[in-house]
């Protein structure tokens, strides 16, 4: 697991670039599946063929990060973010570029108060003199991510991108130890759901299942002052109830309760205030799936240091595992 | 640029683009192999090609920003609400016409020297404006401007200085145009022209349309903001007026499939064509539903700067126009006659 945590999550794959981590997991899985293609929206969909439901597996392979807008005379960038970033997460860090350029996210010195620290005061700086040595490296509608090394102590694991690279950690884990299982399963490894749950939307369509589980990243509750949450760091994979996009169909949300306390693994629910993910698009596509989600307890959520539990990802491929071959 | 005049003297807010639809549909008629009104008031324009290898769907939509009717004050002042977004802040003062018989009016609110400190500080919203139709009574204003009833910018075409015009409604009356222009010519793919309805209420019309037509690919013929105006830093401009057809790389309702985007850069380039990107990533058109359309819809959006866009007195550049109308003939002929098109770029 860590192995393919630290590749996965290292890897470049902004929203709406996602070739480099669509790359990788296609070699990391192919042999292992019957069949995979890329849609127009550049889902990846991996098939393990079988007779009964059809179940799709959802976790998105894009993260967050910054697209180039506006390239000055002195070579400073101006950039907008793609998906949900911070301003103050974002100031004085590292960005990379795709063909693997740095920049120094920076802020424009006039400002009076960080109250009015926003992104359009910003500026990523490459240590280019002029417009046209930056255009060398860097070009408008070029996008970037933020770096964040991968580094594990004891069960907790630290990088940029866990939000959803962990959850494509678990489906690859899954894909390579999956259980025999007559149902049908659609590995998805969907595009832009940062930017709206863009990639889900025809990903699902496309597949029509009986049902949908995506593995996505959540909150927890268990850091100093912070809002009160069930969920928490290493107690286990978070069963969805709701989050801002969806409800939890109650079949599915039992079905997983159901398995994971016959089979002693932990698990806290799930009830997310804000955020959303996948199958919030998922469930209205079509005529409609009934979707679940499994989440991964993550600390510091769309930060270059967002912080998992390994063991809760290996709970996680359990539990997915399970629910695959007991679906009915 | 006489269709451009045409077209933005009619009227067509969100919901009500009748007048619109039923100008284009008699402009077109025997250009097209169909041209069907769909449920929510699309227009539907095929053009079946030779080869059949490949559909591809332009979008333009019809509708403009406006007010409803919402209800009656005293001496028959209207309440009216926006329909699609309007900056309330240059409302007070402007012209509008109501409803089909072009009833006229004017947008008022309280005299400055009845203001109190605070209100004159305050910026204007729609709650403290009215239309004023000159009615005398409540009971004539009801008569006159039924309940529901839509309201239009009253705002000519004029040229001004020696490229530009000003006119209500260039968003997207200049796709509309496009649009018209592109149906004239022959290709060997199925061409779907499609003019759509509420865009400015949230992308509806389009929605259906892509649905219907499940495109292989699709390009929107737009008008975008344009802020190279006095106190905007140039990163802020969005786009620049006279520097040709914008291409939006990202915006708030769609990530352009990148090689449709680089194929339409390079396209540009190799025809002489003026092209710039769109350098802010605000905003948001029907390409953000036709993207998303069943199995997904590679997607992308050429458009012309306007500025003042959403008031009537939007500003275009005419060269601008000409190089997005040229841009996507090129475009089109480039698809036409690449058979590597559908390998390369539009390939899933």
């Amino acid at each position: 697991m860590q192995e393919i945590l630290k590749t996965v999550t290292q890897a470049f794959g902004v929203s709406g670039n996602e070739e480099d981590i669509r790359e990788i997991i296609t070699t990391e899985i192919k042999k292992y599946v019957d069949e995979i293609k890329v849609d127009a929206m550049g889902n990846l969909i991996a098939v393990k063929k079988g007779k009964k439901k059809k179940i799709l597996f959802a976790a998105h392979m894009d993260e967050i990060g910054v697209i180039a807008t506006f390239i000055d005379d002195k070579g400073f960038i101006r950039f907008s973010n793609l998906g949900g970033v911070s301003a103050f997460n974002s100031l004085a860090q590292r960005v990379r570029f795709k063909n693997g350029t740095m920049g120094c996210i920076n802020v424009e010195e006039k400002l009076e108060s960080m109250k009015d620290l926003r992104l359009g005061k910003m500026y990523i700086d490459i240590g280019c003199t002029s417009k046209e040595e930056a255009e060398k490296y860097v070009k408008v509608g070029d996008t970037a991510s933020f770096t964040g090394d991968f580094h594990v102590q004891g069960d907790f694991a630290i990088s940029k991108a866990m939000d959803d690279r962990s959850g494509c950690a678990v489906l690859i884990e899954l894909i390579k130890t999956m259980p025999k299982t007559d149902n049908e399963i659609y590995f998805v490894f969907t595009t832009q759901e940062e930017l709206g749950l863009r990639g889900a939307k025809t990903a699902s369509f496309g597949i029509m299942p009986d049902c949908a589980i995506a593995i996505d990243v959540t909150r927890t509750g268990d850091t100093p002052e912070c809002n009160s949450m069930e969920v928490k760091l290493g107690k286990g994979p978070a069963i969805k109830v709701k989050d801002s996009s969806y409800i939890a169909h109650p079949q599915i949300r039992r079905t997983l309760q159901d398995l994971a306390q016959e089979n002693g693994i932990p698990y806290t629910l799930e009830l997310l205030e804000r955020g959303g993910s996948d199958p919030g698009a998922m469930q209205t596509s079509g005529t409609g799936i009934p979707c679940g989600g499994i989440s991964i307890p993550c600390r510091y959520v769309h930060t270059p240091c967002e912080m998992v539990s390994i063991q809760d990802l290996n709970n996680c491929v359990k539990l997915a595992g399970l629910f695959m071959k007991h679906y009915k | 640029m006489i269709l451009i005049k045409e077209l933005t003297e009619l009227n067509g807010v969100s919901g009500n683009e009748n007048e619109v639809r039923e100008y284009i549909k008699s402009k077109i008629n025997g250009l097209c192999d169909s041209i069907e009104v769909d449920t929510i008031g699309n227009i539907i324009a095929y053009k079946k090609g030779s080869s059949g290898r490949l559909k591809v769907m332009l979008s333009a939509h019809m509708d403009e920003v406006g007010f409803m009717v919402s209800g009656y004050m005293e001496k028959g002042f209207l309440k009216f609400k926006t329909v699609g977004g309007i900056d309330s802040r240059i409302l007070p003062g402007k012209r509008v016409v109501i409803g089909k018989k072009r009833l006229k009016g004017v947008i008022g609110a309280k005299p400055l020297h009845q203001q109190s400190p605070e209100e004159r500080e305050r910026i204007a919203k729609i709650k403290d404006l009215y239309i004023d139709i000159g009615a005398e009574t409540k009971e004539e204003a009801e008569k006159l401007a039924p309940l529901g009833e839509f309201v239009a910018f009253d705002s000519d075409y004029v040229e001004l200085g020696n490229d530009c015009i000003k006119a209500k409604a260039l968003d997207d009356r200049v796709g509309c145009a496009v649009l018209m222009e592109v149906l004239k010519y022959k290709f060997e793919f199925d061409l779907y022209a499609c003019f759509t309805v509420q865009e400015e209420v949230g992308l509806r019309g389009a929605q259906v349309a892509a649905f219907k037509i499940m495109p292989d690919v699709a390009l929107v013929l737009e008008g975008t903001t344009c802020a190279d105006v006095p106190e905007v830093k140039p990163f802020d401009f969005s786009t620049e007026l006279g520097n040709g057809a914008a291409l939006t790389l990202v915006d708030r309702t769609c990530y352009s499939d990148r090689k449709l985007v680089q194929f339409l850069y390079d396209t540009a380039v190799k025809n002489g064509i003026k092209v710039q990107f769109k350098q802010t990533t605000t905003g948001g058109n029907d390409a953000g539903q036709i993207q998303r359309t069943g199995n997904g819809v590679k997607t992308a959006s050429i458009s012309v700067p306007c500025r003042y866009i959403h008031s009537p007195v939007s500003v275009m550049s005419r060269s601008d126009f000409e190089c997005v109308e040229r841009l996507t003939l090129a475009a089109l002929n480039e698809m036409n006659k690449d058979k590597d098109f559908t390998k390369n770029v539009a390939a899933v």
